[in-house]
């Protein structure tokens, strides 16, 4: 069984967190026109990449949403960090 | 040298001490460029090389794959072949591919071993019996089989399955597609390439695609580890690796890649002839002709691209089929793996233009892309010879993304990949 690093709670099982999605995509500006192709962008495409991947988690016990920076191909986890936190 | 399958060349081979078999695919040296090149050597992209060459009368094609033939994900599914969709776009993708399925053994002179043993997608509760007889009508509307069963013939047809008064998923019937069943998958992948190879596709193996030779916002050839190949036209049918390709290629793609699990058991007497699958437990199974039992069950929680699985779902898969066969749970199982398959927002295929000019996709096929293996490859070889859709692919464009014309199989037929 894998242990993730929650930023609040420390190492726990893998099982009490949840895959949110890629990291660093924001929402489109709703009080703009936007294109259909740029809400597909937003909603449906992603990097999906082949080792380091930023993305956002959640770790249900606790609630909290944070960005955790995994390695997809060894499964190793490269840091994590609160929403709010800038990483070093 | 013999190359043609008959009961006549097989007698005359065992009399001369299986010597003269000629081997089934050539392995050229790539040539400099060709017509058309194809990046994957699963199924999918040795099906569109042989669809390409058969139908379209194409001659200069290769088909690229960094390690062998059906390594990918081909090699490593649970072999079950439907059409039990909801939409009728799906209907006519996956029934096509049913169809060319029962012809294919002959069409290629290999035989695939298409078993025709049926399907069963289990109904554990009275609302869920509703929407079974719901899935059964749209099947039958867009033209695929498919019957609705009661317990008593689930009974009937698995009796291994768990009618006990204390089941935790009782059984009420199911949804039953009597043409659906099981094939070979290596044979899938070496029937294609031996035909292709026949029809003088270039099947070059070990050789991975590292970038795409881009001039003026357009695609002209491949840069692989044996060297730049030039080409008209690159189809990628790289399955998990599709998001890899694009990043090189300058496009992207709605998927993620997961990890899919599969387990074999050891070999035990004649115990079910048919597939079951319940969507509650998410687990499946059906029996190899050896006898061992062929296990599957739902994604992996985490995106990945490490070729193993994860022990929780491992958890899940199997107790899963504990629940549905209780006489399975001292069976051993006996080898364990994983494939990477990619994940659609809507669970269903993506076949058209990448993007960026003169690459084409044919990928999203998540964790039911050999059901449609000879159907991918011959719409994707109609895509790519052409330049425009066949109408049973046109709605699988990635446009739909845009347009919303999206094909939600897994709200649709409750089946998530
Ligand atoms: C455990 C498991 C169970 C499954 N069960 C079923 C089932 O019961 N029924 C069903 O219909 N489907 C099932 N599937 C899904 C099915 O296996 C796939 O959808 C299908 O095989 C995809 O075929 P493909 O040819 O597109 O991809 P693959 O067979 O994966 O072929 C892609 C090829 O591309 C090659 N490649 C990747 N990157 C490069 C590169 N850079 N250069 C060159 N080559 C490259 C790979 O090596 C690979 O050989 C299952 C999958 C798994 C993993
Ligand atoms: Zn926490």
């Amino acid at each position: 069984m894998q242990q993730f690093p929650c930023p609040f709670c420390g190492l726990r099982d893998e099982r009490e967190f949840h895959f949110a999605g890629e990291a660093g995509k924001p929402r489109p500006d709703t009080t703009q026109p936007i294109s259909d192709a740029d809400w597909a962008k937003y909603l449906f495409y992603c990097a999906n990449a082949k080792g380091a991947s930023h993305e956002v988690w959640v770790h249900t016990t606790c609630q909290e949403y944070f960005v955790m920076t995994r390695d997809t191909v060894t499964m190793a986890v490269l840091g994590t960090h609160a929403l709010h936190e800038v990483p070093a | 040298m013999t190359r043609h399958f008959s009961t006549f060349s097989v007698i005359r081979e065992g009399l001369k001490g299986h010597t003269g078999w000629a081997p089934l695919w050539r392995s050229p040296a790539p040539k400099d460029a060709y017509d058309i090149i194809i990046v994957g050597g699963g199924g999918h992209g040795l099906a569109t090389a042989y669809y390409l060459a058969k139908n379209h009368g194409l001659k200069n094609i290769a088909v690229i794959e960094k390690g062998w033939l059906g390594g990918g994900n081909t090699g490593r599914n649970t072999t079950v072949i439907r059409s039990n969709y909801f939409y009728p776009e799906s209907t006519a993708l996956y029934d096509l591919s049913v169809r060319l399925y029962e012809g294919l053994s002959k069409d290629i002179n290999y035989n695939v071993m298409f078993s025709q043993r049926g399907m069963m997608v289990l109904a554990h509760s009275d609302a869920e019996m509703e929407m079974a007889a719901r899935t059964v009508n749209a099947m039958q509307l867009g033209g695929a089989d498919a019957e609705l069963l009661d317990a008593r013939a689930v009974q009937k047809k698995a009796p291994v399955l768990n009618f006990r008064d204390d089941a935790r998923y009782p059984i009420h019937g199911a949804i039953f597609q009597g043409r659906g069943g099981t094939g070979r998958h290596d044979a899938v992948a070496w029937g294609y390439a031996r035909a292709a190879d026949r029809l003088g596709v270039d099947i070059i193996q070990n050789c991975e695609v590292s970038g795409f030779l881009i001039e003026g916002g357009v695609c002209k050839g491949v840069e692989t580890s044996q060297g730049l190949i030039k080409a008209g036209r690159v189809g990628v049918a790289t399955a998990g690796h599709s998001s890899d390709l694009a990043a090189m290629g300058g496009y992207k793609l709605p998927l993620h890649s997961y990890a899919l699990q599969a387990f074999v058991t050891e070999a035990i007497k004649p115990f079910m002839d048919t597939v079951a699958f319940s969507p509650m437990t998410g687990s499946y199974f059906s029996q190899s002709d050896k006898g061992g039992l062929v296990i599957g069950g739902g994604l992996d929680r985490i995106p990945s691209y490490g070729q193993r699985g994860n022990v929780p779902v491992q958890e899940t898969v199997l107790s899963g089929i504990i629940d549905m066969a209780p006489a399975l749970a001292k069976v051993k199982l006996l080898r364990h793996w994983a494939g990477i398959v990619d994940v659609s927002p809507d669970s269903s295929p993506l076949i058209g233009p990448s993007g960026t000019d003169g690459i084409f996709i044919n990928c999203g096929w998540g964790t039911g892309g050999f059901k449609a293996i000879p159907a991918g490859g011959y719409l994707f070889a109609h895509l790519l010879a052409t330049g425009t859709h066949h109408d049973i692919s046109r709605p699988f464009d990635p446009d739909r993304f845009q347009t919303g014309h999206l094909i939600d199989e897994a709200s649709g037929s409750g089946i998530a990949h």
